[in-house]
């Protein structure tokens, strides 16, 4: 990486590592659809702090891109939300445009799953990341590109030069992909949302993303939201781990507890169903969680969970289980019912398979 | 440009899979505007086919005491024109003769465009070949394809049938071959092949009536682009000939006198405006009963 | 590319060839076709030496093809003027006529498209539906009598017909246009806004558009810059279409209006049987249809990256 690169956090003023630079509270988004209302997101609460990388993890279709997009009003005109979405003390749910514009690309950035579609295929490289740049910084046009190719060299894209003249169809999947991130830092933002930026992407090529992400969080002291429904991403770059179920956060914690302790069934379920290795010779069965993640129209007073639950009871569908702490331990969980250590050895005992 | 060749423009629509007869009328009775444009052309088949028998004068009667009336002088209920003749049987009788032209010229370019259509999506060495034709005629705009034949065959309406049709001929090759094209890939057809059926066979049996959804919307395109053309035709002298009564020739005698009567000028056009536009939200009414996603919304 | 050249050409000359053989089929002795004033037996006689006519079809195509390559198209009947000298002085009408239409037609057809894209409610989007509708359904020379009748005759805003050169006088020049450029850019206006909008829909819906919009840019660059550019591949096409309707409508519109074009040309030579400016309004035409959509092919793989672009190693 170019000695340039360090650059970037000058632009700035130098932030707190461990600050929490976004406050979401109680955001919810409701889709008016041509079917009906549709509750997506119900009650989020967390915080991205600066130099810190947290992980939303889900289900597709549990609301995690939804609450993505909600931060910065991305969201298309049937959708309402509420809440509270604070960056830095500013209230985001409900700014005016300007300063919703302001903080796209400036303060909050993006970067989304499909590197083939998410750049303009008309435009170089070098033009799209300058955009950035010329309208948040004012940069001129010569200022702007010589800065993107330092961008460029900053997430490891060899021969910069060449490629701010290139358009996307000339580049790899990967390469795209980079292009992206490198487009999001270019205005040093306080917070990156990567929404699965390596699901698209061959498994060879997804570290090496992963190693940007990385880098660019220790670099810049950014806060990273990553949403990803891959569990070894999470265990690879994780700090925190927030995991979301139909539109609400069930469990959230930090990552070495999670992966050791997880307490909503729901988290235990999803553990269970990454492939592990054999055990004692035998092969294990990949443990599903039965049924689908559900739709709602409105948000009821239960746990959304209770129909897929091995340990769910009357108290789980008749009231919602509030988000609380364990004993002892930051790791919080909304469960009436959660996972102890005793019932985790029980759920992970192996299955024989009939061979 | 409303002629012939805005029926090439639109982007061929895909047949889909074909649904069934009962699924499209019940979604085509469900679009209102759909409905009215067929009610209209119902009553302006109707009205054309009847007009020997629904028109108050013959076509060319003349009425020399009673030139240039206003449309609601007694007797002549849209007036007359510059030599008394009724206005509103000449519409009658023009709106006949260009529904004529109009569906013969399709179904001229439907009878040469579909075969050749099919053959160039079948065979694969006819294909360049029809594609240099289809080239060639597309290299002259409609008109000046209508003046080239008038020029040899002088100017009758059987001219400008032959005009429109051979200006229709590329749109329809075009649509029939990418139908071809699509359905020759399909399961059915692989089948009929290794069960060693025949090239004209599969053809006719699988290949043409599924066509037939996709051509139908083609001629709902095609019907008013033609009596668009035929109006432009015999407006210019090249189609039918004055005092034979059409959409156009009256709209082209008009031209003359449209200072001091201006309603044989207006009312011609209403006439020819009113049948295409039925025939257009008809057309749109189809086609969306027939592919709903709306493979070009 | 080289293949679409070689298309290009094959056309053209099948398509003279179509001319040649328009003329031989007509009939009668193709020489007193193409004499006109002298048909004294030493003209006519000097006329099937220039054109062959004695020799095989082959050797008097090739005749044709020569002289029409040096600009001989032969003589008037009517008026024994060189017939590319007519062409000549008839060209510059149409070829302002069809370029003020152009201009009008993209400005209004590709204005009201993003319009009708941007705004999918209630208003702006049904009278863009009904424009376009409109567009097909009208007969554009009726559509020239009714603005002569209202804003020549009754409004006397416009002249109804006449012509004068540009370099005359230029204000009266485009007083007389007016009009037609708007008639006839009419309909292609309608045809371009249905064209732009549906493909300006589909660019906004894209992810690339979301990334725009993520990177804090305001609505109007969104649109206009980024959604519009990928549209403007697909316009480009459209537009090449529809050069063959705008040259068909540009005849009858110089009818109309009394303008002394391509069009008045091509329709007087058809009533006086004046045969070879016939045969070579024909071929003109489909020569300059034929460059000119050869034109608007480089021209989208111009506008188009991906494919001027391609084969570069990543």
């Amino acid at each position: 990486m170019s000695a340039r690169a360090h650059d970037l956090t000058e632009l700035r003023d130098e932030v707190r590592p461990g600050e929490p630079l976004l406050q979401v509270r109680d955001l919810s988004v409701r889709f008016r659809t041509e079917e009906g209302p549709l509750s997506a997101v119900d009650d989020v609460s967390f915080d991205a702090h600066a130099g810190e990388l947290l992980a939303v993890v889900g289900e597709s279709g549990c609301g995690k891109s939804v609450t993505a997009m909600a931060l910065t009003g991305l969201l298309p005109g049937s959708a309402t939300v509420t809440g509270s979405v604070l960056l830095a003390g500013e209230e985001l749910v409900g700014a005016d445009k300007t300063t919703l514009r302001r903080v796209r690309g400036r303060e909050i950035a993006y970067i989304f799953q499909e590197p083939m579609t998410s750049l303009n295929p008309v435009f170089t490289v070098g033009r799209q990341i300058s955009e950035v740049l010329r309208v948040h910084e004012g940069m001129s046009k010569k200022e702007a590109l010589h800065r993107s190719g330092e961008l460029l060299d900053l997430v490891g894209i060899p021969s910069a030069r060449e490629r701010l003249k290139q358009y996307p169809h000339q580049l790899s999947g990967g390469m795209r992909q980079r292009v992206m991130i490198a487009m999001s830092v270019a205005c040093n933002p306080r917070v990156l949302v990567a929404d699965e930026p390596t699901t698209a992407l061959d498994v060879t090529v997804q570290a090496g993303i992963l190693d940007v992400l990385r880098d660019l969080r220790d670099r810049l002291g950014a806060a990273v939201v990553l949403i990803t429904h891959d569990l070894g991403v999470v265990a690879d770059v994780a700090d925190r781990v927030m995991v979301m179920y139909a539109g609400r956060v069930v469990e959230r914690g930090e990552v070495h507890e999670f992966f050791a302790h997880p307490r909503h069934q729901y988290s235990v379920g999803l553990l269970g169903a990454v492939p592990a290795a054999r055990v004692h010779g035998k092969r294990q069965r990949l443990r599903e969680i039965p049924g689908l993640v559900p739709v709602l129209a409105e948000q009821p007073d239960a746990c959304t969970f209770a129909d897929r639950c091995p340990a769910a009871d009357e108290q789980c569908r008749t009231s919602r289980p509030p988000l609380e702490r364990a004993p002892q331990s930051a790791h919080e969980a909304a469960c009436w019912h959660p996972a102890t250590d005793a019932s985790r050895a029980a759920a992970a005992s192996p299955e024989e398979v009939q061979s | 440009m409303s002629t012939v060749e805005s029926a090439l423009v639109d982007p061929p629509v895909t047949g889909g899979d074909r649904p069934r007869r009962g699924k499209v009328l019940r979604r085509l009775v469900r679009a209102p505007l759909a409905l009215t444009g067929l009610t209209v052309l119902t009553v302006a088949i109707l009205a054309a086919l009847l007009a020997p028998v629904v028109a108050p004068y013959p076509a060319a009667q003349t009425n020399f005491d009673a030139t240039f009336s206003p449309p609601g002088t007694p007797g002549f209920l849209l007036g007359t024109d510059s030599l008394g003749r009724d206005i509103l049987s000449r519409i009658l009788y023009g709106t006949r003769a260009s529904l004529t032209v109009g569906v013969l010229s399709v179904l001229l370019g439907l009878a040469v465009g579909v075969p050749l259509g099919l053959a160039a999506g079948y065979f694969r060495a006819l294909d360049a070949v029809i594609s240099r034709l289809t080239d060639l005629v597309l290299a002259f705009p409609f008109l000046i394809l209508a003046v080239g034949l008038a020029a040899i065959r002088g100017a009758s309406l059987s001219n400008a049938a032959l005009a429109i049709g051979i200006a229709q001929v590329p749109g329809i090759i075009r649509v029939t071959r990418s139908e071809t094209l699509r359905l020759k890939g399909l399961d059915y057809v692989s089948a009929a092949v290794a069960e060693g059926a025949s090239d004209p066979w599969i053809m006719g049996r699988h290949i043409l009536p599924n066509a037939v959804s996709v051509l139908i919307v083609q001629a709902t395109v095609a019907i008013p682009a033609a009596i668009l053309g035929e109006a432009v035709l015999s407006f210019l002298g090249l189609g039918i000939q004055p005092p034979a009564p059409s959409l156009g020739t009256m709209l082209s005698e008009a031209q003359q006198y449209i200072a001091r009567a201006p309603w044989t000028a207006i009312i011609p056009g209403v006439a020819i405006i009113v049948i295409t536009l039925a025939f257009n939200l008809f057309g749109d009414g189809l086609r969306d009963a027939l592919d709903p996603k709306g493979s070009r919304r | 590319m080289l293949r679409r050249l070689a298309q290009s050409a094959l056309t053209l000359v099948l398509a003279s060839m179509v001319v040649f053989a328009g003329v031989r089929a007509l009939p009668g002795d193709p020489a007193l076709a193409l004499a006109g004033e002298e048909r004294d037996p030493a003209s006519l006689a000097a006329l099937r030496a220039k054109y062959g006519l004695d020799d095989s079809v082959w050797v008097q195509y090739w005749h044709y093809l020569e002289l029409s390559v040096q600009g001989d198209l032969g003589r008037s009947v009517r008026t024994n003027i060189p017939v590319s000298e007519m062409l000549l002085s008839a060209l510059p009408v149409t070829l302002e006529l069809s370029l003020l239409s152009l201009m009008v037609a993209t400005l209004v057809g590709v204005l009201t498209g993003i319009l009708a894209a941007v705004r999918r409610g209630r208003p702006a989007e049904w009278f863009a539906n009904g424009f376009a509708l409109m567009g097909l359904s009208v007969p554009n020379f009726w559509l020239g009598l009714m603005a002569i009748l209202y804003l020549s005759v009754a409004l006397r805003l416009f002249p109804a017909s006449g012509y004068t050169p540009f370099f005359e006088d230029p204000v009266d020049n485009l007083h007389h246009m007016v009009l037609p450029a708007v008639i006839l850019g009419t309909g292609l206006a309608a045809v371009i806004m249905r064209q732009t909008r549906s493909s300006m829909l589909e660019s906004l819906s894209t992810d690339y558009i979301r990334t725009a919009r993520a990177k804090g840019l305001d609505e109007r660059t969104v649109v206009g810059v980024h959604a519009l550019r990928n549209s403007l591949i697909v316009v480009v096409t459209i537009v090449g279409l529809q050069l063959g309707a705008l040259i068909s409508g540009a005849v009858v519109t110089e009818r109309i209006f009394g303008l002394p074009g391509f069009g008045k040309l091509t329709i007087d030579s058809v009533f006086q049987r004046d045969y070879p400016v016939i045969q070579a309004v024909v071929l003109v035409t489909a020569t300059a249809y034929i460059v000119i959509n050869l034109l608007v092919d480089l021209l989208y793989s111009a506008i188009d990256p991906r494919i001027r672009v391609t084969g570069e190693a990543t």
